[in-house]
This record gives structure tokens, C-alpha cells and sequence, in this order.
């Protein structure tokens, strides 16, 4: 591994000023699960690190009826699992985050960095898209708001300007008879990538969907929302049938590659499997709320 | 009469603690990356990109001026070598050299991509990373040939130039071996069959897997004298590969075994080993500590285990009798020649008594790494193929596939493909043990929603013999030790000293184990073809009654008697002749200075009853028909192991080896863009089996005692490996009602075939 | 640049100090630093566990962890399982179950078990098989590991 200077700071101006301070070669530490082996293999070379994890506001869980969520970017995976407030009001956020490789990943690894390193494979991004999560972004010019689904730019790439980090996730508060679900598919049962990702979340009226969202990962150049499959929804109710024919529209949103992790005809056909089924879960947990 | 069988063995089939464990539980054990020398340096390789090109220069004055390299090397540097074939002791398996050399350093042109060019010592592994990629080399790429058929064709890209075909001596090739087997007419054959299946399969190259990367200390001052410390299973190999590579007198090379984070056939051969000597020779002496990358030794460094095309066909009489067998196997053999074809070819067909059969079997190069040995190599490709035909055979019979087998056995006397008579053998207790399993008594229930399928499939491995050295030292507090060379990759160590232990009455922690360096022991061909339990387990054995001689001598002097008035009875030296009370070794050993000095007991061996290994697996799978992933409900293995030593660890060697061919069945696979470049090469995306993917593994040892060994030992290590693949396509073909036919079995393969299968 | 930092921390219960390049991972720094080679290489990529530590009681990659951010940690290696010559239940069980065969994998199965234990003391089956996903062993078909995991905790239960 090259060499780098490696600094530590305690507030979120610190940070800033630090990344501002080294052009484009400073880099946001957090977990370092993928950043440390992307160094290892020379696809990145930041001269400096930011290690974000001793900054307060990064690292915390707050949850309020009116305002939401704010959950720290640094927040490791598993202090996530280990939240009652994210079990109770975004358990499919929470389950996509304890999907992310191991325990031993999972004590490291964060959704800031999950988000940042912008995967289209990651696993919380689905989950993030499905729940209307925002990034709240700090940099040299003050803070910003970005939707998560307006964050990616491309495979690996993000909205991330020179200097700015993102400090929180903000997720609105979930509406009564509202609920989340993240499935993925994998060929092994834990320590994979997903071939393919399907986040939903559903507000129901009643037996009808008032509400719904489906992010999608793993099919497209960035994890991307499956719109049409969510309108499709919009006041029907939510059973085998219907959840069977959002799958295939959200098929019509998704274009898979072949990969050595799946082949893109496999991909087009899981993504509506999953679909359905993550709309089912949803639903089945949003009619206990 | 006495048998193994029968025999009360106080010691021998008793699960002790091993000696080695307790280092290994609080992290004290020495792995070779575990060394560290004062001054030492740590050496990388640079790697070639390309899977097929010319090496036109290697420039490495950058690379020398960056502060703190010590040295760089290239192939140059090896001795001239030539293709004369160089014999490791046991005369068996012929090393090339100049291949094995331009394998870890290329010579002119680099055949795969992650081909070793040149390597670097420098005082951190960060600078001799940096200094890597200050090496300029310039590469006239050439056009390649990945896939096997392909390569097989007339007009494909040569990978060797001196490679000829058989038939046309003027015409290169890619095809680098052709072997066959045959015996009756097996036209006649088919003429008699009332049903025949014909079909081909294809399976990819897959990696041993083992955890630990393979590694090399090196330290070659100017005296001549070279010392490695490695995690090999062969010290000797390394040390005849490392003297030969490097222009040595053999003996001048003293190789220092490590613990081995295991190896599976991978590390019976050098990798590095003459890479960290040639830059502690070029840094003048110092230690010079090399550990792999994973992605380098997946990308070829160490060899994976061939991918293979196998066209098998088989025909046999209603009443479900085989009566021919034509079989055609083309193996990769890599970047050089030498793919385990050949074994292929004879395992196959050998749990089978058949009077027709006709085997071909083609070693092919391809721009892929040269492939190395994994567990009973050759023998899981071709049984995929065979027992796939076998079960569908026994189907059209309307047979039980175990009673099918059992039906068409071989059994002692009966004429082995490779043409010797079998000796005693335990295929048919292993199907019955199969049979008789709990697990085959519990019918499967299928739920809905879901497929369920229940396969079996058998297999063979011929086990190795070959030659070994055993030392043991009688201490005078009565316990003793045991030296061996063979390096302890699964539990050896605690095995060949409860033999020790057993012929000399003592307790299995009385007998300490130690393994020894290629100076401090005589010849032992490596860890590998099962063959450690069996022959130094034997060397041992002859080592131990060697001390009971020298005992009864010694016991003769304490009653002042005639040696031969004395016996060794149950760990005791009897009188025969007055009635003094028998003296046990921990009697006798406070007596051996005033009886004439210490007592070593030694055996030398070339073993060679080796007793053929045969095992069965069956397994329950579960499918989600939506997203075709296989989920493997329960396993059971059932394997001949003659006797068992320590039944934990026999267990343990059937767990393991069938996992790793549920992992062949279910997922691993290299996977080659078109560039030639593996796509998958971490433990990311090479997905072998963790805990979350298995069941228990349910082991059931069967004992039928190996006549050519004392102790009816077999060997234990590799059988187990052999049926999985074809256990796990019999019964996804039995779920979902199509015949699979290419592993993996991955959830997208799959998919294509359920799909077929809707229309 | 490469300017050594120092970096204050407490390993196996001893406050340590020592000093690493910000390159080194903490792997290197416990192996190639400090001598504490019971903590493995087996991947560099956190896909294989062998080099499973606790910090701060969470199992933990230490070649995804830099030595720099050990500073004011709790580290506990393999080396520091045992109390003294007293062997942890998991290193027992490991010992008399067979449960190791070449034995790389073995400290960091050990760790992870251990930070399970010590978080569910009555795991079933399917939770040690979870708990453990992220550790390969190519050796053992994982069987006696998860019946020694299991062991572990009915000794450490008094059952």
C-alpha cells in the first residue's frame, strides 16, 4: 500500500477543512471495509485519510415521531441491528445493514460508507431509496440535502463535491401502516454481493397501498427506484397477483449486465422475484403497525 | 484370529487430544509467515497482465534505485535448465525443470495472466510492492486460447511451440498427453446392452481453497548453503525443486517445514520457495520472508485444479448389469503439461466390474495457470460424469442406485482398469453403509413451494504409498518421542504417535511428535495421496517394534537371560523363561544407561501395499424454483478407511472433503473475461461454502481392514471428495426432472435449465 | 509522510504502546510489530475471519483495520483467550471435539465464537452458523466446529 497521512478529527468543521485541505487526493475513512482494499489494490490513492468515527453527530441514532430519523453515516452495521428504534420503524433498513458482510464486517462498516463508496450492488442502498432516505452533506460551502436517489452518478461514483462529506442519513417518519422489507439474492447464504437487490417499503389504507417505493440493486450502472412498479400499486390491494405484476414492471426498470456474479437474463428474472417478494414482507409487516 | 478387526487396541480407534493442538488454540503454533529473522527482507512478484505474451525486455533499474530494495530477479537468474526430466526420490512423479522454472519466473513468453516476470526483496512489503510497479517490462501480446475444445482444434494459438502432435510429428499442438484404456470389444459391448445413456459434461476449474497463502523464507548466504523455511507438504520435493532451480548440490538445501495452513495437493509442489532463495542470494544472505497474495494464488500462482469436457457413455442389460463403457476426457492442463487426466482415466470406471470399456484421455494446454493436484486429482471430474450415467442407468433400470452399484461392484480379484487385480476392498460396505444410514431409511419429504431431490453418488481413489523415515527415541521417564518427515496437515502427527504409542504400552500423550527438516530425518515423499497414516503410520509402526527389540535385550540383561527367552506382550516385556514380573517401557527406560545406553528405534520404508479407498455420499437438496439456489438439506458420507486410528480426525478428513465437493457442485468455478484475466479471484467471488450454506456433515467410517498394512490402515485423506459433485446433479436432476450436466450448479445455471424446462 | 506514529492501546488487557507506519493494518502491527502472530493472514480482504480480533469486544478484520485506529482500544487476540494456563471453554471443546484439522483458521474462529458467547451464551445452531459465516475453514466441513461452539457454551453455563 502506498503511503498516506492518516488524521483523526472530533467535529464535522475539522473534517471538512481537512478534506478541503488536500485536493482531490483526501478521502473519508469510516469502517474502511472496502476503502482499505481498494487502496491495497491501487484503485485509490488518497494521500489522506479522515477517520469520521470520533465525530459525535456521526455516530448517532436519534429518532423523533415529527422529524425522523437521523442516523449517523459512521454508525457501524451492527449498532444498527442492535437499535430498537431501527427495528421498530425501519426494520428493512435494518436488515439490509446486518446483510452486509459478516459480523466482523458488520462491526466496521457503515451506511455513510455503504452510500459513499456507491456501489450499485450495496445493500442499504435499496433499502435507503425505499425509505426516502436524504443524505445531509457538509462541505466548504455549508450543508446540503441530497435525496438518496439522487445521489449516484454512476458505478462507484457520487454527487460528492471536493471537501464535502456526508455527515447523517435523514429518513422521514414513517406514516401509520407503514412498513419496509430488503430481500437479496445471493448464491451463498452470507459474505456475498448481491446479484441482485429489492428494497420496498408500503403505506397501506386499509387493505389498499396508499403508498409505496421499490429501490433496486444490482441491475442498473447505480442502485436506481423502480417507479413504475410503485405507481402500479397505488390503491390496489397488495396480494400475490398484483405484488407478481409490479415484479414485472420493475423488470422494465432494471438493466442488468452479465457478470461474473450473475448473467443479466438471470438478473432480469430475480429482480422481479424479489420485488415481489420484499412488497409481500413489507405489506405483511406494515398490516402489524 | 487376530485382525485389526478384532484386535483389542488400547490405544489405536481412541479420540485423544492432539499433540499439536494446544498451540494452535492459543495462537503459539509457527506458520511459515509466522517466522522472522533480524535484517530480514520481504520479496513480491510482478505478475504479467497479459494471458498470452511475448516478454520482449524487463527493465529493472527503477525499480533497483528505489531506497530500500535490495534486489530484483528475474528467470535469468535461475540455473540454465533444460526439459530432462529430474526424479524426485520416489522415482514416480518426473519434474521438468525448465517448465517448472519459466512457471514461477517466466522465460521468454508469460502463458497466463498472473504469471510470475520478475520479483523484488525490499525492507518492508510496502516498498517492494512500490518497487513492482517501477519494474518496466514491455509485452508484445499474442493471441490466446481459453477454452478447451478450442484449443484442441487444428489452427488454434500454440502455447508451446515444441509441443507435436502424435499423429502428425510436423504439426504443433496444444494437446500436451494422450492416455488410453481398454480391455474386451466394446462394440459387443453396447450390442449387448438393453439401455444406454450417452451424455457430456463440463465442469470448470476450481482452487483447493486452503486459507493460509503460501509462503517462503529464504536464506542463501555466499557459502553455498541455502535454508527455506516454507509451509509445504513435500520439504523433500522443495528441497530437490529449490536445489535443482537454483544449481545446487541437493543436499546443500535444507528446507525447514512449517505448520501448514493446509495445502490439499496444492503445496506438494515449490511456488515461491526458490524465489525468496535466488533474492536472499542476490541481497546478500539476508532472510528474505515472501507470502502470497490471494489474488495472486488464485490467479494462478499455485495452480487450481483443471476444468474438464467428459463424454461418457454406458450400456447395460435390463436386469441392470454394466456391460460397456466408452469414456472421453479432455482435461486443462494449463499454461504446461500436466493435468491429472491420466487418473481421471483410470478412477472413473473403477468402482465398476466391467468386461468392455474404452477410456481416452487428452491433457490440453489453454492460457489459464498450470493446474496443480486437489484431493484425489483427476478422479471428482471424471466421477461426475461416470456416476451421473450410473445413476441414470440404474434408473431406467427401475433400480435402487446403490443396489445398482452393488450389482455391478468391484471386489476383490476383480481387474482393475489400470490392470492389477484388486486386493481386499470395501466398495460394497461403503454403498451398504450408505444404505443402512439412518438418513437413507428417512424418506424425503417434499414441502410445497419448493423442489426436494436425493442423490448418491460413489468414488474411488487409488491412495499412495511411496517412502517414508520414522525415528523413535525412548526417554528416561519412560515416554518417547517420534520423528517423522511428513509434514502434519490434518492430524498425522497424532495418529502415527498413538501407533508408536500402541505397539510400545504407552499412553498417546506419552509419544510426543515432532516433524522434522530435510536434515534432521531421512527421505519422506510428501504429504499427499493419503498416504501419511498409511506409510509413515507404518514407518512408525516398524520404528516402534524396533525399540521392542532393543527392550527385550534390554529386559534379557535385567534377568539375565537369552533375548529370545524374552516376549513383548501387550506393551510388556515377558519372561518366558522365570517367573519375574513382566517390565513395562516406563520400567525399563529408568534402566537403559546401566543396560548398555540409550535406545532409538529407526525404520526406513518404501510401502507398498497400499490399499485402495472407496467412498459414497448422499444428499437431500432444496431449490426455491423461482431463484434455481440450491440448498443442501443433509449429507451423509460413508467411506473405507481400513481402520481408523483416531476417529475424530478420519471423521474429520470425510467432513472436509465432501464440503469442498459440495462446493465444486454448488459454486466454485473460475470465471475468465475474454482477456483471459480471472474476474473472481477472491474469497468475495470464488464462493466457497461457509457454516450459513451446510448441514452437519454425518460421517459413517467402515472398517474393512487393508491386508498389505498391519494395522489394516488405509488412507483417508482425499476419497471423500470424489462423489459429492455427481450426489448433489443426482439429486437437483431428481428435483427438478432435467439431467444437470455442468457444474457449478449455480443459481443462474440453474436457472437456465428451469427455464428450458418451462418452455 | 512515513513518519512513524505512535499509537497508545491495550492489548490482551495490557496497556501497550507501540509504534506503526499509518500503512500498516492493525494485522501487521500485532504480527510484524508487536510479535503477536496467533492472528492470521488468509485473505487481506475480510472474506476468510483468519484475522478476527475483538475490539472492544466486537469481532473485527484486523487487515480491514489500520494500527492507527487502535488508539485507545480494547484489543483481544487469540493470545489473550487463555488465563493463564486456564484454557477458555471454546479452546477446550476446540482441542477435544477435532475441531481443528491444519489449524490457521482456528484463532479466528476462536474470537469470533468468543465475542458470540459472550453476547448470547445459549446460541442454537443456526445462530453459531450465522455468528461464524464470516470465517472460512477449507478443512473441517465447519461440523466439529460448531458442536465445539456449542460445547463451549453448555460448560460455560454449568450445564
Amino acid at each position: 500500500m502506498h503511503e498516506f497521512s492518516y488524521e483523526a478529527p472530533t467535529t464535522v468543521d475539522q473534517a471538512v477543512k481537512l478534506l478541503a485541505s488536500d485536493g482531490d487526493s483526501a478521502r473519508v475513512i469510516c469502517g474502511g471495509t472496502d476503502l482499505l482494499i481498494q487502496m491495497r489494490n491501487a484503485v485509490r490513492k488518497p494521500r489522506l485519510l479522515v477517520d469520521v468515527k470520533g465525530i459525535p453527530e456521526m455516530r448517532e441514532i436519534s429518532f423523533d415521531a415529527k422529524a425522523g430519523l437521523k442516523l449517523g453515516a459512521a454508525v457501524p452495521c451492527i449498532e444498527i441491528h442492535e437499535s430498537q428504534v431501527m427495528h421498530r420503524y425501519y426494520p428493512g433498513l435494518t436488515e439490509a445493514a446486518h446483510l452486509i458482510g459478516s459480523l466482523q464486517i458488520q462491526s466496521r462498516a457503515s451506511i455513510g460508507g455503504n452510500l459513499c463508496n456507491s456501489s450499485p450492488a450495496a445493500d442499504t442502498s435499496p433499502a435507503l431509496l425505499a425509505v426516502g432516505a436524504i443524505a445531509k452533506i457538509v462541505g466548504p460551502a455549508g450543508t446540503r440535502e441530497v435525496p438518496v436517489e439522487k445521489f449516484f452518478t454512476g458505478p462507484g461514483t457520487n454527487v460528492l463535491q471536493k471537501g464535502e462529506l456526508v455527515v447523517q442519513i435523514l429518513i422521514p417518519p414513517p406514516a401509520p401502516h407503514t412498513a419496509d422489507r430488503y430481500i437479496r439474492m445471493i448464491p451463498r447464504n452470507e459474505m456475498d454481493i448481491a446479484i441482485v437487490g429489492a428494497g420496498a417499503c408500503v403505506t397501506l389504507d386499509g387493505d389498499k397501498v396508499a403508498a409505496a417505493r421499490i429501490g433496486l440493486g444490482a441491475v442498473a450502472p447505480t442502485p436506481i427506484l423502480a417507479p413504475k412498479a410503485a405507481e402500479y400499486l397505488i390503491g390496489k390491494k397488495l396480494d400475490e397477483k398484483t405484488a407478481e405484476r409490479a415484479g414485472e414492471l420493475a423488470r422494465e426498470s432494471a438493466s442488468p449486465i452479465d457478470d461474473m456474479r450473475g448473467t443479466a437474463e438471470y438478473r432480469r428474472h430475480v429482480v422481479g422475484v424479489l420485488t415481489k417478494r420484499a412488497l409481500l414482507g413489507a405489506a405483511e409487516r406494515a398490516r402489524q403497525n | 484370529m487376530d485382525t485389526p478387526q478384532t484386535h483389542q487396541f488400547k490405544v489405536i480407534g481412541t479420540r485423544p487430544v492432539r499433540h499439536d493442538g494446544l498451540d494452535k488454540v492459543i495462537g503459539r503454533a509457527k506458520y511459515g509467515a509466522d517466522y522472522s529473522f533480524p535484517g530480514m527482507l520481504y520479496g513480491k512478484v510482478l505478475r504479467s497482465p497479459y494471458a498470452h505474451a511475448r516478454i520482449k525486455s524487463i527493465n529493472t533499474e527503477k525499480a533497483l534505485r528505489l531506497p530500500g530494495v535490495k534486489a530484483v530477479v528475474t528467470h535469468a537468474d535461475f540455473a540454465p535448465q533444460t526439459t530432462a526430466p529430474v526424479y524426485r526420490m520416489g522415482g514416480e512423479a518426473a519434474v521438468n525443470p525448465l517448465y517448472l522454472a519459466s512457471n514461477i519466473l517466466a522465460k521468454d513468453k508469460v502463458l497466463y495472466a498472473g504469471h510470475g516476470v520478475a520479483a523484488v526483496a525490499a525492507t518492508s512489503p510496502h516498498i517492494a510492492e512500490e518497487a513492482l510497479a517501477l519494474i518496466e517490462v514491455e509485452y508484445e501480446p499474442l493471441p490466446l486460447v481459453l477454452d478447451l475444445l478450442e484449443a484442441m482444434k487444428p489452427g488454434a494459438a500454440i502455447i508451446n511451440p515444441d509441443l507435436r502432435r502424435k499423429d502428425k510429428p510436423d504439426e504443433q499442438t496444444n494437446i500436451a498427453g494422450e492416455f488410453q484404456f481398454k480391455r474386451g470389444d466394446i462394440e459387443a459391448g453396447f450390442k449387448a446392452a438393453d439401455i444406454i445413456v450417452e451424455r457430456e459434461f463440463r465442469t470448470e476449474m476450481v482452487h483447493q481453497g486452503y486459507i493460509e497463502p503460501p509462503n517462503a523464507l529464504g536464506i542463501f548466504p555466499g557459502d553455498g548453503h541455502a535454508t527455506v523455511y516454507t509451509s509445504t507438504q513435500g520439504p523433500f520435493d522443495v528441497r530437490i525443486m529449490s536445489a535443482t532451480l537454483l544449481g545446487l548440490p541437493e543436499g546443500n538445501v535444507k528446507v525447514v517445514p512449517a505448520e501448514i495452513g493446509g495445502g490439499f495437493g496444492a503445496k506438494l509442489t515449490v511456488h515461491i520457495e526458490p524465489v525468496a532463495l535466488l533474492l536472499s542470494k542476490h541481497a546478500g544472505g539476508r532472510p528474505v520472508k515472501m507470502v502470497m497474495t490471494r489474488t495472486e494464488m488464485m490467479r494462478g500462482a499455485t495452480g487450481p485444479t483443471s476444468g474438464s469436457i467428459l463424454r461418457v457413455k454406458m450400456g447395460a442389460t435390463k436386469e441392470g448389469r454394466i456391460v460397456a463403457a466408452k469414456a472421453w476426457f479432455a482435461y486443462e492442463a494449463g499454461a504446461f503439461p500436466g493435468s491429472p487426466v491420466w487418473l481421471g482415466c483410470f478412477t472413473g470406471l473403477s468402482p465398476y466390474d466391467i468386461e468392455n470399456f474404452l477410456v481416452d484421455g487428452y491433457d490440453v494446454l489453454v492460457n489459464k495457470p498450470k493446474t496443480s493436484s486437489y484431493r484425489a486429482p483427476g478422479a471428482t471430474n471424471a466421477a461426475f460424469a461416470v456416476e451421473c450415467v450410473v445413476d441414470e442407468l440404474a434408473n431406467r433400470c427401475g433400480m435402487d442406485p446403490l443396489d445398482f452399484r452393488i450389482r455391478n461392484a468391484s471386489r476383490e480379484g476383480t481387474q482393475s482398469v489400470m490392470g492389477p487385480k484388486f486386493p481386499r476392498i470395501g466398495y460394497i460396505e461403503v454403498c451398504e453403509a450408505i444404505k443402512n444410514s439412518q438418513h437413507y431409511r428417512t424418506p424425503l419429504a417434499q414441502v410445497p413451494g419448493k423442489y426436494r431431490g436425493r442423490g448418491v453418488a460413489t468414488g474411488f481413489w487409488i491412495n499412495g504409498g511411496m517412502q517414508s523415515s520414522a525415528i523413535v527415541n525412548v526417554h528416561a521417564d519412560g515416554t518417547a518421542s517420534l520423528v517423522t518427515g511428513s509434514v502434519d496437515i490434518g492430524g498425522s502427527r497424532a495418529s502415527t504417535a498413538m501407533v508408536v504409542a500402541e505397539v510400545l504400552g504407552l499412553r498417546a500423550e506419552d509419544v510426543r511428535p515432532a516433524v522434522a527438516d530435510t536434515d534432521s530425518i531421512g527421505y519422506t515423499d510428501g504429504t499427499g495421496g493419503s498416504r501419511v497414516a498409511f506409510a509413515t503410520g507404518l514407518a512408525a509402526y516398524q520404528a516402534a517394534h524396533d525399540v521392542v527389540r532393543q527392550l527385550k535385550e534390554r529386559a534379557a540383561k535385567v534377568w539375565e537371560i537369552s533375548p529370545e527367552d524374552v516376549a513383548w506382550v501387550d506393551g510388556k516385556a515377558i519372561s518366558k523363561k522365570n517367573g519375574a514380573p513382566p517390565l513395562t517401557l516406563k520400567e525399563l527406560a529408568p534402566r537403559l544407561t546401566r543396560t548398555g545406553g540409550p535406545v532409538t528405534g529407526r525404520a526406513n520404508v518404501y510401502a507398498t501395499g497400499v490399499g485402495p479407498a472407496f467412498a459414497a455420499c448422499l444428499v437431500d437438496v432444496e431449490i426455491d424454483p423461482e431463484t434455481a439456489k440450491v440448498q443442501v438439506l443433509r449429507c451423509t458420507v460413508a467411506q473405507d478407511a481400513g481402520k481408523a486410528i483416531h476417529p475424530s480426525y478420519v471423521e474429520g478428513q470425510m467432513q472436509g472433503g465432501t464440503v469442498q465437493g459440495l462446493g465444486w457442485a454448488l459454486n466454485e468455478e473460475y470465471v475468465y473475461d475474454e482477456k483471459g484475466t480471472l474476474r473472481n479471484a477472491s474469497f468475495l467471488d470464488y464462493r466457497m461454502p461457509t457454516c450459513l450454506d451446510l448441514p452437519m456433515i454425518e460421517p459413517v467410517i467402515v472398517e474393512v481392514a487393508n491386508p498389505g498394512h498391519p494395522l489394516g490402515v488405509r488412507g483417508v485423506g482425499e476419497v471423500s471428495i470424489v462423489p459429492p459433485p455427481a450426489a448433489v446433479a443426482n439429486a437437483v436432476s431428481m428435483a427438478v426432472g432435467s439431467r444437470i450436466t455442468d457444474l457449478p450448479i449455480s443459481p443462474p445455471r440453474l436457472f437456465k435449465v428451469l427455464a428450458a424446462r418451462r418452455g | 509522510m512515513s513518519k512513524k506514529q505512535l499509537v497508545e492501546t491495550t492489548i490482551n488487557g495490557e496497556p501497550t504502546e507501540f509504534l506503526c507506519e499509518t500503512r500498516q493494518s492493525l494485522l501487521e502491527s500485532l504480527r510484524d510489530v508487536l510479535g503477536l502472530t496467533g492472528s492470521k493472514e488468509g485473505c487481506l480482504t475480510g472474506d476468510c475471519g483468519a484475522c478476527t480480533v475483538l475490539v472492544d469486544g466486537r469481532p473485527v478484520c484486523s487487515c480491514l483495520m489500520l494500527g492507527v485506529e487502535a488508539r485507545g482500544k480494547k484489543i483481544t487476540t487469540v493470545e489473550g483467550l487463555a488465563e493463564g494456563t486456564q484454557l477458555h471453554p471454546l479452546q477446550q471443546k476446540f482441542l477435544e471435539d477435532a475441531s481443528l484439522q491444519c489449524g490457521i483458521c482456528t484463532p479466528g474462529f476462536l474470537m469470533s465464537a468468543k465475542a458470540l458467547l459472550d453476547r448470547n451464551p445459549n446460541p442454537t445452531e443456526a445462530e453459531i452458523r450465522y455468528a461464524l459465516a464470516g470465517n472460512l475453514c477449507r478443512c473441517t466441513g465447519y461440523d466439529k466446529i460448531v458442536r465445539a461452539v456449542m460445547n463451549a457454551a453448555k460448560v460455560m453455563q454449568g450445564r
